[in-house]
């Protein structure tokens, strides 16, 4: 790919000479690996024994390239993330592209290039691909939509959303609210320094098993926030939840942003963000584990679960000794207009 | 701790609603104290026949609605689909939903051939955006948008609830909306009631403040206006703000839904703006909501949303029958979330 002005046609997705030139040029290019490389009409993979877990996620993110990623980069970690947290290991990635006609061929090989160098990071292999393009569809900036699944194997089963305990530790990576804060600035043309947290939570994940950590429970904070996470998982587990609000880290520049756009981070998405439920006993350790990983360094034991009481439920203490209960996300979690 | 009598507390503010139940304040009131919502969402008290006309806008050739996402769901009023906005978006019309009106002039410079009609829904906290954006079409002359206006005084519903209202004992002025008007604007409606008025912020602290300096004027009786939110709120308030709201808007009459006509409440763009405004007089107030729905009875503060007996039933955030159960800033909607 040179550095040119071109952009996608129809033709680049008509199955001829464009879409060979598209393959070639960009995908060949930058996902080059000997599985996608023989070009055959299924990837053939050899997997270590195990249970096979598999993810699969769908990326439309706008826009596009956000400061701290872009849509390539969001694509393997949304879909990894997700097979980490049943504390298996990533092995392959597919990628299904869906372009509109008129996207910069620049923009995409970024877009491309960001996908391999995320997929490297997380040490999986893109061993299938497909591109389609569609029609144009609105005035807007030409849309590019990816899916991705991965694929990846565990060792050891008993990580699962039903296996909180009363007595467990609850514990968050990281800072709440970055990756939604930083979206919602982009599109609103809104200059700060919130960048997206988009990253690839293996670090945090095999610092936690490798440790020895007694974990029940890992999910990611994407979509619904943390307040969605933990009711799923009160109600899997069937036990409540209890979260203390002065222990929820958020950097004071997403704390403010919220303030002005009416936003809780417990209902934001994050992207390189996890909550694991500890055994009691391992809540320092795997406290210490987390924060060992420059991903983990703001790690916080924000809450512990308790015995059931009726439905199970997720309650905050509030900083002036209230109690408040948090339901998960219900509708779309917009800036409020007054 | 307990009130020595029944106090009724009004919050008038839709966010504060919201920060109120975030704080867990309700749960360490003392006995005896009821905060009540007011009219202070500007989602609850639109008219659904403003959602109908936006709705129409949608749907129209040519023409796109431009909203804060908050208004997709609220339902208009019934009978022919698409009743909202949302719907009108599935059955082909076109809705932009944007974060900022400003984001309308992109829009528009994209599309010349497009009317791009904006449904400015707001109290005195938006206002001033929408003056601005008018300010800039002129500027840039951008022909093809026009504002559907909505824009409403918080003040003029407070008055009408000291008016209609007569056992609330005090009210927690709304914290945005005093920013723009100052502290002062509330002098008047209190020395005429003989009832206390606090500003107040949205952290616990600032809450917890503002309800335990009304309980103690409360329970003293009489008028007083004190500001618990000075480091945000001025007694003169944003007089540039409201410099700009005078330049291009005038106040006149408006329908409210739950309340129903009220006289001076509502900002209409002036006669030379005349160009820019989509259709915004005429719209009524429905006088009788869907079989069963209270919202009257719930932005006036007469009753809490869960004695609405479609409330979590018939009515909840997926399906409402009225818009306090769709807006972020709506009474029902925030007791659905946190009850």
């Amino acid at each position: 790919m040179n550095g040119d002005d071109r952009t996608i046609t129809m033709a680049h997705g008509a199955g001829g000479k464009d879409s060979s030139d598209l393959m070639r040029g960009i995908f060949g290019r930058r996902f080059s690996n000997p599985v996608l490389d023989s070009m055959e009409d299924a990837a053939c993979l050899a997997l270590p024994a195990g249970d096979v877990c598999v993810s699969t996620d769908s990326f439309v993110v706008t826009p596009v390239e956000f400061p701290g990623g872009d849509i390539g980069k969001l694509a393997v970690c949304g879909s990894v993330n997700d097979v980490l947290m049943m504390g298996a290991k990533p092995r392959y990635l597919t990628c299904g592209y869906i372009l509109e006609t008129g996207l910069s061929m620049k923009l995409l090989d970024r877009v491309a290039e960001s996908m391999a160098r995320a997929a490297g990071e997380a040490g999986v292999t893109i061993a299938a691909g497909d591109t389609k393009v569609i029609e144009r569809r609105s005035a807007g900036e030409p849309g590019l939509m990816i899916n991705t699944t991965c694929i990846g194997v565990r060792s050891r089963a008993g990580i699962g959303a039903a296996n909180a305990r009363a007595g467990d530790a609850v514990i968050v990576s990281g800072t709440l609210g970055d990756h939604h804060a930083c979206i919602l600035s982009a599109r609103m043309g809104i200059t700060n320094g919130i960048e997206s947290d988009c990253a690839v939570l293996a670090p945090v994940t095999e610092a936690l098993l490798a440790g020895g950590a007694d974990v029940h429970v890992m999910r990611d904070i994407t979509r619904g926030g943390l307040a969605t996470v933990l009711n799923e998982i009160a109600v899997s587990s069937g036990v409540d939840i209890e979260i203390e609000d002065g222990a929820v880290p958020v950097t004071g520049e997403v704390k403010a942003f919220c303030g002005i756009m009416g936003l809780d981070p417990l209902y934001m998405g994050n992207e390189g963000k996890l909550a694991a439920i500890v055994a009691a006993e391992d809540e320092e350790r795997a406290l210490a584990l987390i924060r060992s990983c420059a991903l983990g360094r703001d790690a916080a034991v924000i809450g512990h679960i308790s015995e059931v009481s009726g439905d199970p439920v997720v309650k905050m203490r509030t900083r002036i000794g209230g109690t408040r209960r948090i339901d998960m996300l219900i509708g779309e979690g917009l800036p409020r207009i007054c | 701790m307990t009130a020595a009598r029944a106090i009724k507390i009004m919050e008038v503010c839709g966010t504060h609603t919201s920060s109120i139940f975030r704080s867990g304040l309700r749960s360490v009131l003392p006995e005896g104290v009821r905060l009540v919502s007011g009219p202070g969402c500007p989602v609850c008290v639109t008219p659904s026949a403003y959602i109908d006309r936006c709705v129409s806008f949608a749907m129209r050739p040519g023409h796109a609605l431009v909203s804060f996402g908050d208004m997709l769901k609220v339902p208009g009023s019934g009978g022919s689909f698409p009743r909202s906005l949302d719907e009108a978006k599935g059955a082909g019309g076109r809705v932009e939903m944007v974060y900022s009106p400003f984001e309308t002039l992109a829009l528009a410079e994209r599309e010349p051939d497009t009317v791009f009609i904006v449904a400015a829904v707001g109290f005195e906290t938006t206002a001033p955006a929408y003056a601005l954006l008018i300010d800039e079409l002129i500027a840039r002359g951008v022909r093809n948008v026009r504002l559907l206006t909505s824009l409403r005084s918080a003040i003029r519903a407070i008055e009408w609830i000291c008016e209609n209202e007569r056992d609330i004992d005090g009210f927690l002025c709304p914290g945005h909306v005093s920013v723009i008007t100052g502290s002062a604007v509330y002098a008047p409606v209190a020395e005429k009631y003989g009832k206390p008025f606090v500003v107040g912020g949205f952290e616990p602290r600032h809450l917890s403040e503002a309800v335990d300096e009304l309980i103690r004027l409360a329970e003293k009786g009489g008028a007083a206006v004190v500001n618990r939110y000075v480091e945000t709120v001025s007694e003169a308030g944003n007089e540039k703000a409201r410099a700009v709201i005078a330049s291009y808007f005038e106040m006149r009459d408006s329908a409210w839904r739950g309340l129903g006509a009220v006289a001076d409440s509502g900002y209409y763009l002036r006669g030379e703006y005349a160009g820019f405004d989509a259709g915004s007089f005429g719209i009524e107030a429905e006088e009788i909501l869907p079989e069963g729905c209270r919202c009257t009875e719930v932005i006036t503060g007469r009753i809490d949303p869960n004695e609405c007996p479609l409330f979590a039933g018939v009515c909840a955030p997926g399906n409402a029958v009225g818009p306090c159960m769709v807006s972020a800033e709506g009474a029902c909607g925030i007791w659905y979330r946190n009850v």
